[in-house]
């Protein structure tokens, strides 16, 4: 029963995240909403870590393979992405170095100034 | 292939297609044999050389999608166990991952236009730096193609886990928080693996940078969008 027990919290915080999602209607998602019910929960000691490390564990150790079937899909928009796959690694290139950068100047300077 | 239409035949075809990817990451040992990326070139390869219908697919396909919601979620329990290293260097850490995230947006949606992109192509890789989840959660809500988020999230990773050192030596990124963080905020778990190699603190910095960045965009992401259109 522990897994399921385990499991039972999560569901709970997912259910809890969506009910607020449906209530307000804020710019971000449910299972955003959750995520930080979550952390709120951890940092106040109200959930422990080991209520739910083995769903945890589960989860995260598999993370990669809930994404299959969401990239699978891509066979539907084939034709809305072709001739486009130039264009989208090109942003992809120059954005990625972008963040890199600024990310790690704007720290660097940050640290190194002792600003703020 | 009627056969096909029930929810064991995805299940099994993605498990055993993963299964293949880990094996040649294993062997291979290189960032761009994706152990995600080979699964998904595999099944879609498989799909159409069988001619079978998406739909027989994802009925197992739907089984796994619904895990989702919960990996978002999970999330949470990393990001705890990091909080400790964002006291340290708060401010900078804070500052950096959002004026990162910032330009990682802008410099999108200005390439999208250049391009002359699709609208719904440029939604979709706005949320291409965060972690897998979040930014299928993120193109659902401010109305992208979550398999197009996808594709560009894993392609981000792999870009910024196989030259993202090179970028930091490159324009004289060394302080090891700046480099961890820098590698987490632009290229998620995939950058992640990457600082690991590097040492231990750039490997905590980018795991922490994960969450932050994926946290930061789903924030900054609507605002921007509300401010720009």
């Amino acid at each position: 029963m522990k897994l399921f027990r385990q499991i039972s919290i999560i569901l709970s915080i997912a259910f809890t995240g969506e009910l607020i999602k449906y209530i307000f209607n804020p710019p971000i998602p449910g299972n955003v909403i959750s995520m930080l019910l979550l952390l709120t929960l951890l940092i106040r000691g109200i959930v422990k870590i080991k209520m739910i490390d083995k769903v945890a564990k589960f989860l995260l150790d598999h993370l990669a393979i809930f994404f299959i079937p969401a990239g699978v899909s891509l066979i539907k928009d084939f034709e809305l992405l072709k001739d486009k796959w130039l264009a989208i690694i090109t942003i992809v290139v120059i954005s990625t170095i972008v963040i890199i950068v600024v990310t790690g100047l704007t720290i660097q300077f940050i640290k190194r100034r002792g600003l703020l | 292939m009627e056969i096909l239409n029930t929810p064991y035949f995805g299940l099994i075809i993605s498990i055993l297609a993963f299964e293949f990817g880990l094996f040649l990451n294993k062997k291979f040992k290189f960032s761009l044999l994706n152990p995600l990326l080979i699964s998904i070139v595999t099944i879609i390869s498989f799909l159409m050389v069988f001619n079978i219908d998406f739909e027989y697919y994802n009925q197992g396909g739907k089984l796994l999608s619904f895990f989702l919601g919960p990996a978002t979620i999970i999330l949470a329990v990393p990001l705890y166990n990091r909080l400790e290293h964002l006291k340290s260097n708060f401010k900078a850490i804070i500052i950096g991952t959002t004026v990162g995230s910032f330009s990682g947006i802008i410099t999108v949606i200005i390439l999208s236009r250049l391009f002359e992109l699709d609208n719904l192509i440029g939604l979709s890789m706005l949320p291409k730096s965060v972690t897998t989840p979040i930014g299928i959660e993120i193109s659902k809500q401010i109305g992208g193609i979550p398999s197009v988020t996808v594709a560009a999230i894993i392609l981000t990773g792999i870009f910024g886990a196989v030259t993202g050192p090179l970028i930091c030596r490159l324009f004289g990124v060394k302080d090891k928080v700046a480099l961890g963080i820098a590698l987490g905020t632009a290229s998620h778990a995939l950058g992640t693996t990457r600082a690991i190699e590097i040492g231990e603190t750039e490997g905590a910095m980018s795991s922490l940078a994960i969450g932050l960045a994926g946290l930061i965009t789903v924030f900054l992401l609507p605002i921007l969008l509300l401010l720009l259109f």
